[in-house]
């Protein structure tokens, strides 16, 4: 008999100043070993200072069905993009 | 003996202790129940290989006779290997090996602690980078030993027949020899009754946690830094050096 540990969502931070990033999922029996899970799984080549882990059950999601509903309404409406500023060079990861 | 050769006879019994626990991590390499465990296991595993890599490579060189590191790994016999007799016992199920790491890795922590304080720079700059990969390892195996302890009552029963079965491997951890004496007053070196008593307090609190009880004074079994070791380390060795005895000089 075989009973499956919970899944959690794994995200990483992989420079100061960016923000977490999706990296991927682990099986863990509990918070603490999720967390240990995402370090050996994901962080082996260095790719991260910081590692957020959340149980996948617990994330509220957007149903993809109502796509058009919820996402939609935004496509025509190009002054919403700051497209008519010009971005100095030095600004990175804008 | 010059201290050259103390030296490089301490480093290869610090590279033995890796590479044999290495070793017994290995064997479970493709055969841990969750993918996420295994991979884990792996990378403590070939941390060890690591450090014994380095170990033997000052070793080799302060010793001057031309030896590398596959001659200490892969060419003496069982005698000539000086590592502790707790790392060589057979994994046994995943609760033994658990306590073993926690055992073992707690004492190893704290002389990695102490090396990286003494005054040859080839053992302290190794202890440097070695004792980064161990504090993770301990914070590993300790979660788990009190996953395991205060888990379900079969979980704990088991887990605690690890922890006294094991008990007897740790008192050798402790008791120092000429070597361990040279060290600590030519260089510095790790004081293994301080260590003792640090040792203890820190694996009784995780014992604690994990609602173990800690066992009895008992006899000891020692002789591994004599290079006097149990029945189970000959099929340990027969099998890491079968490449190197039936094929010498194979490589990649």
């Amino acid at each position: 008999m075989k009973q499956e540990w919970p899944l959690y969502e794994v995200f990483i931070r992989t420079k100061s100043g960016l923000s977490h990033r999706h990296a991927g999922s682990v099986h863990a029996a509990d918070d603490e070993m999720a967390l240990t899970n995402a370090r050996d799984t994901y962080t082996r080549r260095s790719e991260g200072v910081s590692i957020w882990v959340v149980r996948s059950d617990r994330i509220v999601a957007s149903d993809p069905a109502e796509t058009a509903a919820f996402f939609g309404p935004a496509e025509d409406k190009i002054y919403r993009h700051p497209t008519f500023y010009d971005i100095p060079d030095e600004v990175e990861n804008l | 003996m010059t201290v050259e050769t103390d030296v490089a006879a301490y480093a290869t019994r610090l590279g033995d202790n890796a590479l044999v626990l290495g070793q017994r991590m290995i064997e479970q390499v493709a055969a841990y129940p969750e993918l996420e465990e295994e991979l884990a296991n792996a990378n403590f595993a070939l941390d060890h290989i690591g450090q014994a890599r380095l170990f033997y490579t000052l070793a080799g060189d302060l010793e001057g006779a031309g030896r590398d590191e596959d001659d200490f790994a892969f060419r003496r016999p069982e005698c000539e290997y000086r590592n502790l007799l707790i790392v060589e016992q057979p994994n046994g199920h995943f609760g033994d090996s658990i306590v073993r790491r926690v055992l073992f890795d707690s004492w190893y922590l704290l002389l990695l602690d102490a090396l990286t304080r003494c005054s040859h720079e080839g053992l302290s700059t190794i202890a440097a980078r070695a004792i980064k990969e161990v504090n993770y390892h301990l914070r590993h195996s300790s979660r788990w030993l009190v996953r395991l302890g205060d888990g379900t009552d079969e979980s704990h029963d088991r887990v605690q027949r690890s922890l006294d079965d094991l008990w007897r491997f740790t008192g050798e951890m402790f008791v120092p020899d000429v070597l361990d004496d040279e060290i600590r007053i030519t260089f510095k070196g790790p004081d293994l009754g301080s260590i003792e008593a640090t040792w203890r307090e820190r694996v009784a609190k995780i014992v604690a946690e994990a609602t173990l009880e800690m066992p009895a004074d008992q006899w000891m079994a020692s002789g591994g830094k004599q290079g006097r070791h149990t029945e189970h380390f000959g099929y340990l060795l027969s099998e890491m050096q079968y490449l190197q005895r039936t094929y010498p000089g194979a490589s990649w």
